[in-house]
């Protein structure tokens, strides 16, 4: 433990990028600019969180539950938007991830060493800037879009992809997908052979050894994948800036209105505050799940 | 208990190889109900292999496996009535004790009531009551290595298979395990085949020994007959320490090597050319006689039991075994009697006159008995 001073440059860091700015988001929530020009405390953002206009709960798209409507804050509203988002587009994820590094993690044992070409395109999109990537689903997407005329020029109807729910979901669901293929993948591929070989000589066959084996010891990997999925995905405001046409609200980009163009600072910051707690809450609930979480997951 | 009882599995002419590597040639033997057969050889050997394809993890690209005669070559693993305890243990982190144990029974449906007391039996069996709460991780080597034995034979098989089980444990727990696993062995009378590259292990344990050598069977016999009667000069290097001399039958009983005659109780063709092995425990460091064969003393080692002694002949090293110390410098006879000599069939492996093996054959031996529980593949 001589070497401890090794671990002060990051300490330094983490106090100047995000013990600082976390402080400053929680003082901006706490204060209001008072027409003197001083701060004073109040409760006002986050009063103003659960008043507002009341609106018609929104879930998965629906108003109305067998003719019920349920007024609630616009904020909340938004609010439960935002989390079914990002849960379907976690689910959505898995379940196309879960396979497709299930795959990879076979090819790699198969080839033993050496760069998976497949691996490899399927991590290449990261490499790109995701602003650009989404940029590239719009026009794919556009009511005049690549998908739209290739639909018109077979003689089908044409569809709206974007600016709705779908959209949106497509838009999290490329992005992430990534985020959930490699902790799993890499979790995996770490999977004993010679654990599934031994639970093939105690009886199980293919579809046993997955589920009482591989499904098991991947778990990790999927906790990972899901909290690095879910974060953005609860978070973003890019994605729903750009798919959404600015018709369509998250919680991510309600908080970059209040910030940047409603200059609610108060309200802007208690919002993050709520919606940090928000995630933080719903990792700890995940990670407390696992025994021995060691897929290299985000421990809190 | 090996003669006598019927095969209850036999590999019949399998040969396998990977790509270019011929890892085993025309692979025959027998195994027979209720015996422990060990199949033993230095690493590269093929043994593990064998013992992958009576599992049905590897196919042989010819040749079959015959389970009480019908062919097991279509059955996959996991219907194969054989259980397999493997070389690092191939525990399930996410299960505790118990539920490694009660894997199979679970699988196979059984009973909550019947599982809990058959798990139950089987840790007692391996001297683990009251391991059943604990995590894999939480055990040390030699109780990962009984969890596994009984994750196997709760099951009942009737055969159990065993990759280098003792491999990763220290020498004071091999020795335990290895009358334990003996014990357990005659006590559940299950077949045991047990797969080493620990001459001494296999010699301890066995009812049978096969002795491999990159791929191909060198010997089958019970531990004395491989130890006293080996066939050639690699089985008889490879088990247990030797002086291995090229020699030729002068008429039947009478044979000659490094430049004496001897009498010896082997009948062969006049005039054949044979290697002989003398077992260094064998020889007694006797006076210097007229005509007897003579040799200086160049080196003696303490070996707790014995002092283990080379004494040189006309260029030829001798390794003898006394509990009686000579002196470096000394001058003694090698004295052995016509029962000693044990006769072989030349074979690749044969030395030179001064008794020094082929580099590869020796290279290999050695280095098999240097790195432990290598996976031999």
């Amino acid at each position: 433990m001589r070497l401890r001073w090794l671990a002060y440059p990051y300490v330094l860091w983490t106090v100047v990028f995000t013990v600082a700015p976390l402080l400053l988001v929680a003082w901006f929530a706490f204060t209001a600019v008072q027409p003197d020009g001083s701060s004073a405390f109040t409760l006002d953002g986050f009063r103003s969180i659960v008043a507002g206009d009341r609106v018609p709960l929104d879930l998965l798209g629906l108003q109305e539950v067998f003719g019920l409507t349920v007024g609630v804050p616009l904020y909340v509203n938004v609010f439960v938007k935002s989390l079914q988002i990002a849960l379907l587009s976690t689910l959505a994820c898995l379940l196309f991830g879960y396979p497709a590094a299930y795959l990879l993690a076979r090819r790699r044992a198969r080839q033993r060493g050496g760069t998976d070409l497949l691996l490899l395109l399927f991590v290449i999109p990261m490499w790109m800037n995701a602003l650009l990537r989404t940029y590239a689903w719009l026009a794919l997407l556009e009511p005049n879009g690549i998908v739209n005329t290739v639909l018109a020029a077979v003689g089908l109807p044409k569809g709206q992809f974007l600016y709705n729910d779908f959209g949106i979901g497509l838009g999290m669901v490329y992005n992430y997908l990534p985020f959930m293929v490699l902790p799993i993948y890499s979790v995996l591929v770490k999977v004993d052979r010679s654990l599934v070989e031994a639970a093939e000589d105690l009886g199980a066959d293919r579809r046993r050894v997955f589920t009482r084996v591989v499904l098991p010891l991947s778990m990790p990997g999927v906790m990972s994948g899901v909290n690095m999925v879910f974060m953005p995905a609860m978070t973003t405001f890019l994605i729903p800036n750009l798919l959404g046409g600015g018709r369509y609200m998250l919680i991510g980009n309600v908080i970059e209105r209040q910030y940047m163009i409603a200059r609610d600072w108060t309200t802007a910051s208690a919002l993050s505050i709520v919606l940090l707690v928000f995630v933080l809450a719903s990792m700890r609930f995940m990670t407390r799940y696992e025994k021995g979480n060691e897929g290299g997951g985000v421990l809190l | 208990m090996a003669e006598g009882t019927r095969p209850i599995l036999e590999l019949v002419g399998v040969n396998k190889s990977y790509g270019d590597t011929q890892v085993l040639t025309d692979i025959s033997f027998p195994i027979r109900s209720n015996e422990f057969i060990t199949l033993l050889g230095p690493s590269g050997c093929g043994k593990t292999t064998t013992l992958r394809i009576l599992a049905g993890f590897e196919r042989p690209d010819s040749g079959d496996v015959l389970f009480e005669g019908a062919s097991l070559l279509d059955v996959p693993p996991f219907k194969r009535r054989l259980n397999t305890v493997f070389q690092r243990y191939a525990l399930f982190p996410h299960l505790d004790v118990f539920e490694n144990v009660a894997f199979g029974l679970r699988l196979r449906k059984t009973p909550e009531a019947e599982v809990k007391a058959r798990v139950a039996a089987a840790l007692k069996t391996v001297d683990l009551d009251g391991y059943g709460k604990r995590w894999v991780d939480q055990l040390s080597g030699g109780q990962m290595q009984r969890v596994a034995i009984a994750r196997a034979i709760v099951n009942g098989p009737e055969i159990l298979l065993l990759d280098e089980p003792l491999g990763a444990l220290d020498l004071k727990m091999r020795k335990e395990m290895q009358i334990e696993l003996k014990d357990m062995q005659k006590r559940l009378g299950i077949t045991f085949v047990y797969v080493t590259h620990d001459q001494e292990e296999a010699l301890t344990m066995s009812d049978t020994v096969v002795v491999m050598r990159e791929g191909v069977i060198q010997q089958v016999g019970s531990p004395t007959d491989v130890y006293n009667e080996p066939r050639n000069a690699f089985v008889a290097d490879f088990i247990g320490e030797s002086n291995i001399l090229p020699a030729r039958m002068e008429k039947d009983f009478e044979i000659a090597f490094a430049g004496h005659r001897f009498a010896c109780v082997d009948r062969r063709r006049a005039e054949a050319d044979v290697d002989v092995v003398v077992r260094p425990e064998d020889i007694v460091l006797a006076p210097p006689v007229e005509g007897g064969l003579n040799g200086v003393v160049t080196s003696v080692v303490f070996k707790g039991v014995h002092y283990e002694m080379i004494v040189e002949c006309d260029g030829t090293e001798w390794m003898v075994h006394s509990t009686d110390q000579a002196a470096e410098g000394d001058r003694a006879a090698l004295v052995f009697g016509p029962e000693d000599i044990h006769v072989m069939d030349r074979s690749p492996f044969s030395p030179d006159a001064h008794g020094i093996l082929p580099a590869d054959l020796a290279g290999r031996a050695a280095r098999a008995s240097a790195d432990e529980g290598d996976p031999d593949r």
